[in-house]
């Protein structure tokens, strides 16, 4: 594969705002085909980078390349990408109809031609009927599929979501993660999606571009960037996890409180100080526990329900700092999980990061 | 996408341009002879020092500033207890309140100083009242700041409701909650809120005042003030050189209201969060009453101040023979030379309604949704809010330096009606500006941005789109503009010839020929028009909204 290959490339894209950098040295390559998801808490950035590859915003330095074509300092109107934003932007006094054929009417195409068109799209996203109707005259989630429809019209390469899913009910919103997914395989379209919700960038996308204060954070797979997470930000913001304090003691040793923890080399030199990510689920708590490493023993203090699985606190022997592990409701009932009582579990080595103390 | 990039761009710099040369340039005039002497040769201060030596000139400064004072001193309290009671009390008939207060808006200002001669004046019916007030006669000083009270009241009381129309229900909960006096809530909670509004309608007023020509010329007598100084200076003396330093020190006055406004303003915004509570009145029985008779007493004042002038020029001859006739619009329309004035007022409003709302409206959009040529913007946004702070007598005398300059290629527009079309959509093109600007805010700010990716150019959106959804708003800009033309005198007055006059200028002509049942025949017509134009133009904003509800309706639920 050529870089030419590519459906958009950017290259050292830095965006400032007078003295605040929103954005600082982007570099990303997306496939075509590829679902992209730029994820981040508000103000990292991933809206202006999406607005830089639109052409809405002109970036300070750096290039943008769609299939190989510098699109850099093109107007948005000469780029070509369809885009959905987080209002939908819906002209309200034309129908449903009317705004999907919107970009289609200026292309000197025949009337027949246009109808066909927007009934095929309409098809496309669930809405056959909906076409006589005014935008005020549909439900938020309705109203969204007309916006993917009349940004699909025009058959662009690329497709920019802006946050489309934040302004829904949460029922309606996981019901359209999958629909937008289905339907962009179906098109292959190469798709950018921004949003701040974890669970749909990673139930919807094919990379995850995760970002913090205007830089690139890790960019991989939904697996990657939650079962190894490059730096503390992305295992912290992915995701729950609990953080120890603790001390190399080198060759992968670590001493947490009392309690010293044997995990994969690092390459930390002794008395090092580290910070130890462990997620609620990185546990064995079944099974010859006595055979593995890293046992840890205590006492249950809360259990926290959260419907298909339950958070336990645990204060354990030998650390100050108590350990959040989760339970299937199946287990809490196996096991005899409840509060006050003990608990014996071993973490697992393999999915535990490490990280030096003071890095972000 | 050429063409995109070329009308993006050219849109803002026929704008910018336009007003540089109806604006800022006659302004920058105005600056520039001041300072000059007959010769044009540069003398410095000279002209002010002259001014301030001049007796009669200190003389009128001083009555402007104490003509201001009362004026605002009555009409700011007055305002404020009809805005509060529509707001904040439970009296009956609101809407008709409303509309009667805001009345004077359709009647160009001298019309109330008419009615009180026709009541208080040398031949008025109530005349034997005077002495009850300490009174000697109803011209002058006394006479100005009744009629000018009158044409300021609507400024002021749409200000004052829109202020008194936010307030957080919440923090009157709290106030209860925690025991507070009645008066006590009103001084600690309404007032605070109200503060901002209450400077806002205060420095209208003041403004408006200021720089009010039509009522002093009919009711001031021998009380001379700044805008009658300016208008003998730059027309009867044609000192241009003194002309212009009376106007700059109208301009001051405004200029240092608007400042204040401006900033009071900045400072208003944090007031209201999302998350406040609208408050609702709660029926008081003796609170409503007393404000129900205050609402009743003021709305007859307004329309009996109309009626006043509307019944004067139906009568033979005020007041000693009150037979009915149409003799004074006989006479006004066939003797005078009104209905040749009333014609070009036609005329004027209706380029100013439709040029003004086209240019605003077009223009507002330009400068908030095109793309490209950012330096250009603030520019615009800066000369487009200039008018509020220029008091048209100010705006006029530029003109006439600026349009009659013999070495300026537009000399041939003085004396047209293209520059009285112009100098009056100048003249109010601030609150047009602002009124599209909110219009357009409202709208989702990614329309252009999703044209674009369709690859429709912006002016496209905006004829399918934008105007469309704001067609009410401009109907509204228009009637704006149209009545304002029909009623305005302050910048006209500088610049009509002839063939150009105007109703309301014909007013103050028969006025001062003595013809004072002619002159409330013009003004009752002029009334007459501009309420038949409000009626038309709310009624076929009524029908669109009507025949548009199907898209207006506000969105249903997810």
């Amino acid at each position: 594969m050529t870089a030419a290959d590519d459906a958009l490339r950017l290259e050292g894209i830095r965006k400032s705002f007078g003295s605040f950098v929103a954005l600082q040295n982007i570099d990303l390559a997306i496939r075509r085909g590829e679902f992209v998801c730029f994820l981040g808490p508000s103000g990292c950035g991933k809206t202006t980078l999406l607005r830089v590859v639109a052409g809405l915003e002109q970036q300070t330095s750096g290039r943008v390349i769609q299939h190989g074509r510098d699109v850099s300092a093109l107007p948005p109107a000469a780029r070509d990408y369809g885009i959905v934003f987080q209002s939908y932007a819906l002209f309200p006094n034309l129908t449903v109809a009317q705004n999907v054929a919107y970009g289609l009417a200026s292309r000197r195409k025949r009337r027949a031609e246009i109808d066909a068109r927007v009934r095929e799209l309409l098809t496309l996203v669930g809405l056959p009927d909906a076409g006589p109707k005014y935008p005020a005259q549909c439900s938020g989630g309705q109203q969204q599929r007309v916006a993917l429809a009349r940004a699909l019209a025009t058959s662009p390469s690329l497709l920019l979501l802006d946050e489309p899913l934040s302004a829904l009910d949460a029922k309606v919103r996981e019901r359209l993660r999958g629909e937008i997914r289905a339907l962009q395989r179906r098109v292959g379209v190469t798709t950018i999606m921004v949003t701040h919700d974890q669970e749909e960038a990673l139930s919807m996308a094919d990379r995850v571009v995760v970002m913090n204060h205007g830089a690139i954070e890790q960019c991989g797979t939904p697996a990657e960037v939650y079962e190894q997470p490059a730096t503390p930000f992305v295992a912290t913001f992915l995701g729950r996890v609990n953080i120890l304090s603790g001390r190399s003691l080198g060759e992968g040793r670590y001493r947490v409180g009392s309690c010293e923890l044997a995990l994969p080399a690092d390459g930390f030199p002794p008395g090092t100080d580290v910070r130890i990510f462990v997620r609620p689920e990185d546990r064995h708590v079944e099974g010859d526990l006595a055979a593995l490493p890293n046992r840890l023993s205590g006492r249950i203090s809360r259990i926290d329900y959260l419907g298909t699985f339950c958070l336990a606190e645990v204060g354990c022997d030998g650390i100050e700092q108590p350990l959040t592990v989760s339970f299937s409701l199946n287990q809490l009932h196996d096991l005899g999980v409840r509060e006050g009582g003990r608990l014996d579990f071993a973490l697992r080595p393999d999915r535990v990061r490490v990280f030096a103390d003071g890095a972000k | 996408m050429l063409g995109e990039w070329i009308a993006a761009r050219g849109g803002l710099l026929l704008l910018g341009s336009a007003l540089f040369v109806f604006l800022t340039l006659p302004l920058a005039m105005l600056f520039v002879r001041s300072f000059e002497d007959r010769g044009g040769a540069f003398v410095g201060l000279a002209n002010f020092a002259r001014y301030v030596q001049t007796p009669a000139l200190a003389q009128s400064t001083w009555n402007t500033l104490t003509f201001a004072t009362l004026t605002t001193a009555v009409v700011v309290p007055m305002a404020f207890l009809f805005a509060y009671a529509i707001q904040r009390t439970c009296i009956p008939a609101k809407g008709a309140w409303r509309s009667i207060a805001l009345l004077p808006i359709l009647a160009p200002s001298l019309l109330a100083a008419i009615s009180f001669i026709y009541l208080f004046g040398n031949q008025g019916v109530l005349k034997a009242l005077l002495p009850v007030f300490g009174l000697e006669a109803i011209y002058g000083l006394p006479g100005m700041v009744l009629a000018m009270a009158f044409a300021t009241f609507p400024h002021a009381v749409m200000i004052l409701l829109a202020s008194l129309s936010l307030a957080d229900a919440r923090l009157y909960e709290a106030a209860d909650a925690m025991g507070a006096s009645a008066l006590r809530r009103f001084m600690t909670v309404t007032l605070p809120s109200a503060k901002y509004g209450l400077v806002s309608a205060a420095m209208v007023a003041f403004t408006m005042a200021v720089s009010e020509f039509g009522v002093p010329k009919v009711i001031g007598g021998n009380y001379p003030v700044l805008a009658i100084d300016v208008y003998k200076q730059v027309i009867g003396q044609q000192n241009f050189q003194m002309g212009a330093v009376v106007g700059l020190v109208l301009l001051a006055p405004a200029v240092v209201a608007f400042v204040i406004d401006a900033l009071v303003q900045r400072r208003q915004k944090a007031l209201l969060t999302a998350r406040s509570v609208p408050y609702a009145p709660k029926r008081a029985v003796l609170r409503d009453a007393l404000f129900l008779a205050y609402v009743v007493a003021i709305s007859a004042y307004m329309l009996g101040v109309i009626l006043m002038a509307a019944y004067g020029s139906f009568v033979k001859f005020w007041p000693y023979n009150l037979s009915f006739t149409l003799d004074h619009y006989r006479y006004g329309f066939e003797e005078a030379g009104v209905e040749h004035a009333y014609r070009n007022s036609l005329v004027m409003a209706g380029l100013c309604a439709v040029i003004g709302a086209a240019i605003t409206f077009a223009g507002a959009y330009w400068v908030e949704k095109t793309r490209g040529a950012d330096w250009l913007r603030p520019a615009i946004r800066l000369q487009a809010m200039l008018p509020m702070a220029v008091p048209g007598m100010v705006l006029g005398i530029g003109y006439i330096l600026f349009f009659n300059e013999p070495s300026n290629p537009l000399t041939v527009l003085y004396g047209t009606m293209a520059i009285l079309v112009a100098s009056t959509i100048v003249h109010f093109y601030s609150s047009s500006h602002l009124t599209a600007v909110t219009a357009l805010k409202q709208l989702d700010g990614e329309f252009e941005s999703v044209s674009a990716s369709l690859k429709v150019p912006f002016y496209k959106t905006f004829t399918r789109v934008t105007v469309p959804v704001c067609l009410p708003t401009v109907i509204d800009i228009a009637r704006y503009y149209f009545v304002n033309a029909m009623t305005t005198i302050s910048a006209v007055v500088f610049l009509y010839s002839p063939k150009t006059t105007l109703a309301a200028i014909s007013i103050l002509h028969m006025d001062e020929a003595g013809a004072i049942g002619a002159a409330a025949a013009m003004a009752t017509l002029i009334v007459a028009t501009s309420a038949v134009v409000t009626v038309v133009s709310l009624g076929v904003e009524h029908l669109i909204l009507k025949r548009t509800q199907a898209w207006r309706r506000t969105s249903v639920a997810n």
